[in-house]
């Protein structure tokens, strides 16, 4: 699902409602047939990375605490290009490998539902493309994904909700 | 579970001493309040050696206190305290890990200098051990009750005093357990006393009510 919207109008309230990192005003959010807290990947503006480890230990912190299906980190940051950076430490790396880094968290873990705040910020028009392939591959092995984007990335979304300033659509 | 709980320690661990972590920062305040006593209260070797514990306990207590906000703090600043709330692990676990890290990098070095500091103040090598004994009970107890004021100030920028001020009133207990049973220990040579029981109860209770107010605290703050 493709959330649009000018900014402001609750594109990111949204998606911490659905990681129950927001209360709900009013309803609820149910999730069937799996827990929000085994399934879900977030990734939002703050990238949770810390400057002082190494981008291997940033990854590896993230696949030890949330446990069982991880892929190999190894393969997961050469894929998003920052393998040659394993070692050095976050504090030098740029805005659009930050971003790097906070998505290598989904190819690393397995986690069926992606909330994905403008995943494309920063990043390069490679990274873009490296992005589209890692979605297509999760969409492609059955997994749920609710983006908030600009309409930046060139993804074919089975929905998409439009939220508007005025009058906050309903989830 | 325990893989993500060591993952959390030595994470918390590794960014405390590394560069810019702070966990030199409680000791050496620790040292400097220790330090100025003896010239603020003159050469009175009797008064000093009385007093003594008294003040490594006030001094421990002071340095506990620094350095609590970064408990929650830093990871709520960059956006990692999201990804701890979405970890398939109990919010208390995560707390109780937390704090845990804190205290070994904060609260376990105050109990190492204690030995040290203390010959600065002419307290004897018996009662030495004796603080320090009851600093390494009563220096946990400081940084689980302190875990709570992290977590309830851990979005708001520059919190420390702010802790403080929520905690001190919390640490008194302690403070008057933790100087009555080294009083015990050094006048009657006895180290477990009723005192001394009572500051064990108090180190075990923070061990409990701690994360559960602490993940109570960060729940109602992500409203989650």
């Amino acid at each position: 699902m493709l959330l649009t919207g000018p900014n402001g109008s609750g594109k990111t309230s949204l998606l911490r409602q659905i990681a129950g990192l927001l209360p709900l005003d009013a309803g609820t959010i149910s999730f069937a047939g799996f827990d929000r807290r085994d399934e879900t990947h977030f990734v939002g503006h703050a990238a949770a990375i810390k400057e002082a480890l190494t981008v291997s230990e940033n990854l590896a912190f993230y696949c030890d605490l949330y446990g069982s299906k991880v892929a190999a980190p190894d393969a997961a940051l050469a894929r998003l290009k920052l393998g040659s950076l394993a070692s050095l430490p976050a504090r030098v790396l740029s805005a659009g490998q930050r971003r790097r880094l906070a998505l290598a968290r989904l190819v690393a873990i397995r986690r069926k539902l992606w909330l994905l705040d403008e995943p494309d910020t920063a990043l390069d028009m490679e990274g873009r493309e490296t992005l589209l392939a890692i979605i297509a591959g999760h969409r492609a092995s059955g997994g749920m994904l609710v983006m908030a984007s600009h309409g930046t990335l060139d993804v074919a979304a089975s929905r998409t909700l439009a939220l508007d300033t005025d009058a906050k659509a309903a989830a | 579970m325990m893989r993500a709980v060591a993952a959390i320690l030595r994470r918390d661990l590794a960014l405390s001493f590394r560069a810019g972590g702070g966990a030199g920062i409680g000791v050496i305040f620790f040292l400097c309040v220790v330090m100025v006593v003896p010239f603020a209260i003159g050469p009175d070797q009797k008064l000093l050696t009385s007093i003594g514990p008294a003040i490594l306990w006030i001094g421990a207590l002071l340095a506990s206190l620094l350095g609590l906000d970064r408990i929650f703090g830093a990871d709520a600043e960059d956006g990692s305290l999201d990804l701890l709330l979405l970890a398939p692990l109990p919010l208390e676990v995560i707390a109780f890990t937390k704090a845990l890290a804190h205290w070994l990098a904060t609260g376990l070095p105050l109990v190492i200098a204690t030995p040290l500091l203390g010959l600065l103040l002419g307290v004897e090598f018996n009662a030495l051990c004796a603080a320090a004994l009851m600093l390494l009970v009563g220096t946990p107890a400081i940084a689980f009750l302190g875990s709570i004021g992290a977590a309830l100030t851990a979005t708001l920028p520059r919190a420390g005093l702010l802790i403080a001020v929520l905690i001190v009133p919390f640490t008194i207990p302690v403070l008057i357990f933790g100087t009555a049973a080294t009083a015990v220990a050094i006048t009657e040579a006895s180290f477990f006393g009723t005192a001394f029981k009572l500051l064990l109860a108090l180190a075990l209770f923070s061990f409990v009510i701690g994360p559960v107010a602490a993940a109570a605290a960060l729940r109602i703050g992500r409203g989650a």
